[in-house]
């Protein structure tokens, strides 16, 4: 998982498909971290917040009930305990100090289950900033506490009412006013999608994840690696960042489980959409297809370019799970480690349990687990759920 | 072209295919090479400021009326949008038209064949995403675009550093490409998009996306001075171009304009064919006063 170039290719993806009014703006932010990547001084300013105030690095957990239930030794990367509750602190933080770099005083956001949201108006808190976030409409309101701890914060929340009112559609607004304010703006894209350099410089804030990681297993697992490292993959930031620890220096297989109502890799073909080419749920004609998920970070018809790059050269697997699957392995998961995951995050345990079942992993094998997010924000939308199932 | 400067109104036209002279007098009515910056060129050159309306395809069942009313009123040539699910660059409007467009079961091959079927006696440039022109594959769409007799394409989220796939099938089937210049692009960069750019170069008026506004911009001016002041293919400003003043201010320094969400909403508030040729009649006077 390395520099895609100055074409911004993982293969035959990603790219920088952007109107023109964008493409010097991409240009310069991606020479701007490029300088910035090569800076020790940007590094040590970055880890030194990761550490103080991010609450790096987060732990390794082991799943001791979990493990003798499914028969297989789970361990959690867990994200969860980062500030902000999720692992999309480690990429705002970067593109705020870069951001401040480039002169830029104003920061954008999409968002979709809030906490790239959430964690983009703590950066601006932090670094002064003015932020705006658009979040598709569906999504305020399954997400309503993300909407006023982002108000709280000090950011606008901006409902978006196009398309299908989720995650997709608040991309396509951000995207929209980051033409018409590019001077002072520096658009905070959440995942690895979007156009080059995104994709790449959102791994590469999220890379801490796996290099983290890496090191911990090995600690405790005397010196190897687990035998699968799974995550959750919506755009994939989580997955990409613990995937660039051990894709290139492991043999772990590496798996990502995306929203079965959101599965870019299982039900997508290669098109273009937001600056990327990537695996997309479209129809015949290219019309870009909707979502549909209980969890709102994951409904989203597309996935980072390198992700269908991993996937082509066969490096990464992409599996995803039902949304009843989800539900039980939330529960599931809260009631045997006293953890309560992000519905996002409880896809990656999802897959787990069920290939545990399927005994696909060998009894014995080690299964790492990105646990990229707590699931306070999903309590009330879960309460609902079971609510009306009984 | 020479280098440097040119004189407007004296460069080569660019073809965009081997010269194949593909006869006029060709009833298949299949798009010629360069057909659609010579026609521009020849208005332009004789003089008048050029007008290119934009209209949503398929965005009402009298879209066909409506663009044969608007090459009455004084089109120069016609930009019919291609509806995407996504449209990036465009403002509420045009989202509101596009999605119109696509409830009424709109297709991309839907509107080529349409459009095969009538002639208006101006030329057609349309505009859509790039993920329709990469699902429907390039050589196939550049194909039945030639074989609607559509003469050019303007694909905003396809910049020069991506555009080489679609280009080459596009000039192989005498299909202009029409490119974008910003606001915000640099001026080297301006130079190497004009060098690509056929049939004309747009102009983007503002950096934001498409939508009317009271008062235009500044930027539409200085980027239409930027444009002309390197490339002799005709330069239309369009994005932010509501009314028949704004035309007329722009075409001072542009040789012309593209004017899309001003005419829309009009189609949109139901003033249908009689509404839109209205409008584009008094753009028309405008530009001609000017």
């Amino acid at each position: 998982m390395g520099d895609p170039g100055l074409s911004g290719r993982f293969g035959q993806f990603g790219g920088r498909f952007v109107p023109e009014s964008l493409v010097p703006a991409c240009m310069e932010l991606e020479e701007a971290f490029r300088s910035a990547w090569a800076d020790p001084a940007f590094h040590t300013e970055l880890d030194d917040l990761l550490h103080h105030y991010g609450g790096r690095p987060t732990p390794v957990t082991e799943c001791p009930r979990l493990s003798a239930e499914l028969g297989v030794r789970v361990l959690l990367k867990r994200e969860d305990l980062a500030h902000t509750g999720s692992h999309k602190i480690n990429n705002v933080v970067g593109q705020a100090l870069l951001a401040r770099r480039m002169g830029k005083t104003r920061l954008i956001a999409e968002t979709g289950a809030g906490q790239h949201g959430v964690a983009t108006a703590t950066a601006a808190a932090l670094f002064g900033m003015e932020c705006v976030v658009y979040m598709g409409e569906v999504d305020t309101q399954r997400q309503e506490l993300n909407v006023f701890r982002m108000e709280l914060l000090g950011a606008e929340v901006r409902p978006v009412s196009s398309g299908s009112r989720t995650l997709k559609d608040a991309v396509n607004e951000a995207l929209r006013e980051w033409v018409a304010s590019v001077g002072n703006t520096h658009y905070c894209l959440g995942s690895v999608m979007g156009p080059h350099p995104y994709p790449w410089m959102v791994r590469e804030f999220q890379r801490v994840i796996g290099e983290e990681a890496r090191a911990q297993c090995r600690q405790l697992l005397g010196g190897s690696d687990p035998d699968v490292v799974v995550a959750c993959a919506g755009g994939g930031s989580n997955a990409a960042g613990i995937f660039a620890g051990f894709a290139d220096a492991t043999t772990s297989s590496l798996v990502a489980v995306e929203a079965a109502g959101g599965a870019a890799m299982a039900t997508g073909i290669p098109g273009v959409l937001h600056g990327m080419r990537s695996a997309l749920m479209q129809d015949e004609e290219g019309q870009i297809l909707e979502a549909t998920s209980i969890s709102a970070g994951l409904d989203y018809p597309g996935i980072g370019p390198e992700h269908a790059h991993l996937a082509e050269v066969g490096r990464a697997r992409y599996e995803s799970a039902a949304d009843d699957e989800v539900l039980e392995a939330f529960q599931r998961l809260a009631r045997t480690e006293g953890i309560i995951p992000a519905l996002e995050s409880a896809h990656a345990v999802a897959w787990v349990i069920a290939a545990a079942k399927r005994s696909e992993m060998p009894s014995g094998s080690t299964v790492l687990v990105n646990l990229s997010g707590r699931g306070d924000k999903d309590v009330a939308q879960v309460r609902d759920i079971l609510r009306a199932q009984r | 072209m020479t280098a440097g400067h040119p004189a407007r109104g004296e460069g080569a036209i660019h073809t965009g295919a081997p010269n194949t002279n593909t006869a006029n007098t060709d009833r298949a009515r299949r798009a010629r090479p360069g057909a659609l910056e010579s026609a521009l060129r020849a208005r332009r050159d004789a003089g008048h400021k050029l007008l290119v309306p934009y209209l949503t395809g398929g965005m009402d069942d009298q879209w066909l009326i409506t663009l044969e009313a608007l090459a009455g009123s004084g089109a120069d040539a016609i930009e019919v949008g291609i509806p995407f699910s996504d449209p990036m660059i465009d403002g509420a409007t045009i989202q509101e038209a596009s999605l119109r467009s696509l409830v009424r079961g709109t297709t991309p091959d839907g509107i080529l064949a349409d459009l095969s079927r009538i002639d208006v006696g101006v030329p057609i440039v349309v505009m859509t995403y790039y993920n329709l022109i990469y699902r429907a594959g390039h050589e196939r769409i550049a194909g039945m675009m030639a074989e609607s007799h559509v003469s050019g394409a303007i694909i905003p989220d396809l910049p020069l550093e991506e555009l080489e796939p679609w280009a080459k099938a596009a000039d192989s089937a005498g299909v202009a490409t029409v490119l974008l210049v910003a606001p915000s692009t640099p001026s080297e960069r301006i130079a190497a998009i004009c060098g690509r750019s056929r049939g004309f170069v747009y102009a983007v008026g503002r950096m934001g996306v498409t939508g009317e506004q009271a008062v235009l911009s500044a930027s539409a001016r200085q980027v239409a001075e930027r444009v002309t002041a390197v490339t002799d293919i005709p330069v239309c400003v369009g994005i932010g171009v509501s009314t028949p003043e704004q035309a007329a201010a722009v075409s001072e320094v542009a040789d012309g304009v593209v004017v899309g969400s001003a005419l829309v909403r009009r189609l949109l508030e139901g003033e249908g064919p009689e509404g839109a040729a209205a409008f584009v009649s008094s753009l028309r006077r405008a530009l001609d006063a000017g």
